[in-house]
């Protein structure tokens, strides 16, 4: 497969253009911001949490590659409507996914669109680029109060 | 002399690999690093293989050998920068540890609370961040000269920043992200028009500017070994030596004493007192292969061909509609910064690599020259003495193809 076969696939280019949910949330009642420090990739994550523990509202905002925005972009898709758990599941059906650990086409998952990041792990440099905004929305579901980096 | 292209590519094993399958590999990330010739890499393995022993220590013959191994290359490094006593070279794992030092041994000994410690705007991390620790230590004050819009430092905005509080100064002799080379000789005469000692980190110039410490005055230098072809892991500091001798070393250990008794420890003179416990001595005797290869090319010759590079690949850049060059200072080495259009460096990075060629996507160590230039990172083309023409076509090549992926 050649790089824009696997790697930048036309729902990536596509999300990296017009990056869905994009921007802020002034009062979200989760937050965090994530950084790759080798890369200067920086993300903010927005949740809005209602108290019967459903994800209402996600946004992001921020600065990186085509492939960290497309990810958040996908990433904030796929999460609003869930439960705080469902998305805690499906952070980690994505994490083992791009790390090889889980097939989307075998393996038990919900991880639907988000597969189109399955062959990343073939790219090991821009594995952290596809998992940054799901650390940093791990890191606002856990209220840390400290930066998430992908180090 | 000809520049004997063929050959020098025959000396580097490296260069000449298929990666991805089937693509010819087109290294220009030789900034980062640079590949090794075989001269260095059987300098390092015939060390490894049959040479192996500790120096300054054994009264038996390897240890005497390599004893005088590692010696030798102090005065090849003498040689090579220009300076005539071996008390004054240094071995260390490399810039960043040389500037470290100073920071930590010049630093204690003369900067203190409300000194002025001057550096420029297009330092890399490893000249901007000991400093800062430094400073945070002793409430001692960084000050910053700006560069310009061409990524030339303000040459007037640097003498002004010279002051009655300034102690030292730190800058840049090549950038690595911009590549302009600096005019250190008239920015050192500045300094010392004011009695202000300087400190140049060489760690890019090294491979692509001839360095005379007599002639440039500095009080202190630093340089790579792995920027010049030879091993990761071990460099040199150079060091006045009225300077040297008056300074405490920071790390204590072995073979930087002449007596250690539980009362007390005396020192051993420079160059051993600043090289505590045992040094990377394969890395050292490997640079010195290195010294040997690059001096028996000409570092004139080097230059001179690399700006052939240098001016091609600006050119052939230049004619691609969309792309922005970072750095285009009145003079420069053979670095190339560039953004295509809106896409993100690290996409133009992976397609380059898709294509086989291998350049660098970043901010390069050097985040407040991205902050200047208002963006977050570049793509940066390097190029060395291995590099050709068709590198910069494949490259041209290359960069077509990142147009394609993202209309």
């Amino acid at each position: 497969m050649t790089i824009s076969e696997e790697l930048y696939q036309q729902l990536i280019l596509d999300h990296n253009k017009n990056p869905r949910n994009f921007g802020v949330l002034d009062t979200p009642s989760h937050k965090a911001e994530g950084f790759n420090p080798v890369c200067g990739d920086h993300y903010q994550v927005f949740a809005e949490v209602g108290t019967d523990g459903i994800i209402t509202e996600v946004k992001f905002d921020g600065t990186g590659c085509a492939i960290s925005k497309a990810s958040a972009s996908l990433m904030t898709q796929a999460i609003i409507g869930k439960s705080v758990t469902e998305a805690k599941q499906l952070f980690e059906q994505f994490h083992a996914m791009v790390l090889r650990k889980l097939d989307p086409d075998k393996d038990e998952n919900k991880l639907g669109k988000l597969a189109v990041f399955s062959g990343i792990w073939q790219y090991p440099a821009r594995v952290k680029c596809a998992a940054l905004s799901w650390h940093t929305l791990n890191g606002a579901l856990d209220e840390s109060q400290e930066p998430i980096t992908t180090e | 002399m000809t520049y004997n292209l063929e050959q020098i590519r025959r000396d580097f094993p490296a260069v000449s690999q298929l990666i991805h399958g089937d693509k010819p590999l087109v290294y220009l990330d030789n900034a980062a690093t640079t590949f090794k010739p075989t001269q260095v890499i059987e300098v390092l393995s015939e060390h490894y293989r049959m040479e192996t022993s500790n120096i300054h220590r054994g009264v038996h013959l390897l240890s005497e050998q390599a004893t005088v191994k590692y010696e030798a290359v102090r005065d090849k490094v003498k040689t090579f920068i220009g300076c005539d006593d071996g008390g004054e070279i240094i071995f260390t794992s490399g810039t960043t540890e040389a500037i470290n030092l100073v920071a930590n041994c010049f630093g204690n000994s003369f900067i203190s609370h409300g000194d002025e410690i001057l550096i420029t705007e297009m330092e890399h991390h490893s000249n901007i961040v000991p400093w800062q620790m430094f400073c945070e230590r002793t409430g001692a004050i960084l000050k910053v000269a700006p560069i310009d819009d061409n990524g030339d430092v303000i040459i007037e905005a640097y003498e002004k920043l010279l002051t009655d509080k300034t102690r030292l100064v730190s800058i840049v002799y090549v950038s690595n992200s911009l590549g302009t080379i600096n005019p250190v000789k008239g920015m050192i005469d500045a300094a010392h028009s004011k009695n202000i000692p300087v400190m140049l980190d060489a760690a890019q110039a090294v491979a692509t500017v001839p360095i005379d410490v007599v002639e440039l005055d500095c009080e202190f230098l630093a340089f790579s070994a792995h920027k010049l072809f030879g091993p990761t892991g071990v460099g040199c500091l150079f060091g006045k030596k009225e300077i040297l001798d008056r300074l405490t070393p920071y790390q204590g250990g072995g073979d930087m004493i002449l007596n250690v008794t539980f009362d007390k420890t005396t020192y051993n003179k420079s160059p051993a007192k600043f090289e505590a416990g045992t040094p990377h001595i394969a890395g050292v005797i490997g640079m010195g292969a290195a010294i040997d290869y690059v001096t028996s090319i000409g570092i004139d010759n080097i230059a001179m061909y690399e700006n052939e590079l240098l001016v091609y690949a600006t050119e052939s850049l230049k004619a691609i509609d969309g792309i922005r060059l970072i750095g285009t200072a009145k003079k420069k080495c053979a670095i190339v910064s560039f953004l295509i259009d809106d896409v993100h460096p690290h996409d133009i990075g992976s397609i380059l690599d898709s294509q086989g060629v291998a350049i660098r996507a970043g901010h390069h160590c050097t985040q407040p020259v991205m902050q200047h230039f208002k963006v977050p990172a570049t793509g940066r083309a390097s190029f060395s003495i291995y590099n050709t023409k068709a590198d910069v076509d494949a490259l041209a090549a290359a960069i077509l193809k990142v147009k394609e992926v993202f209309v």
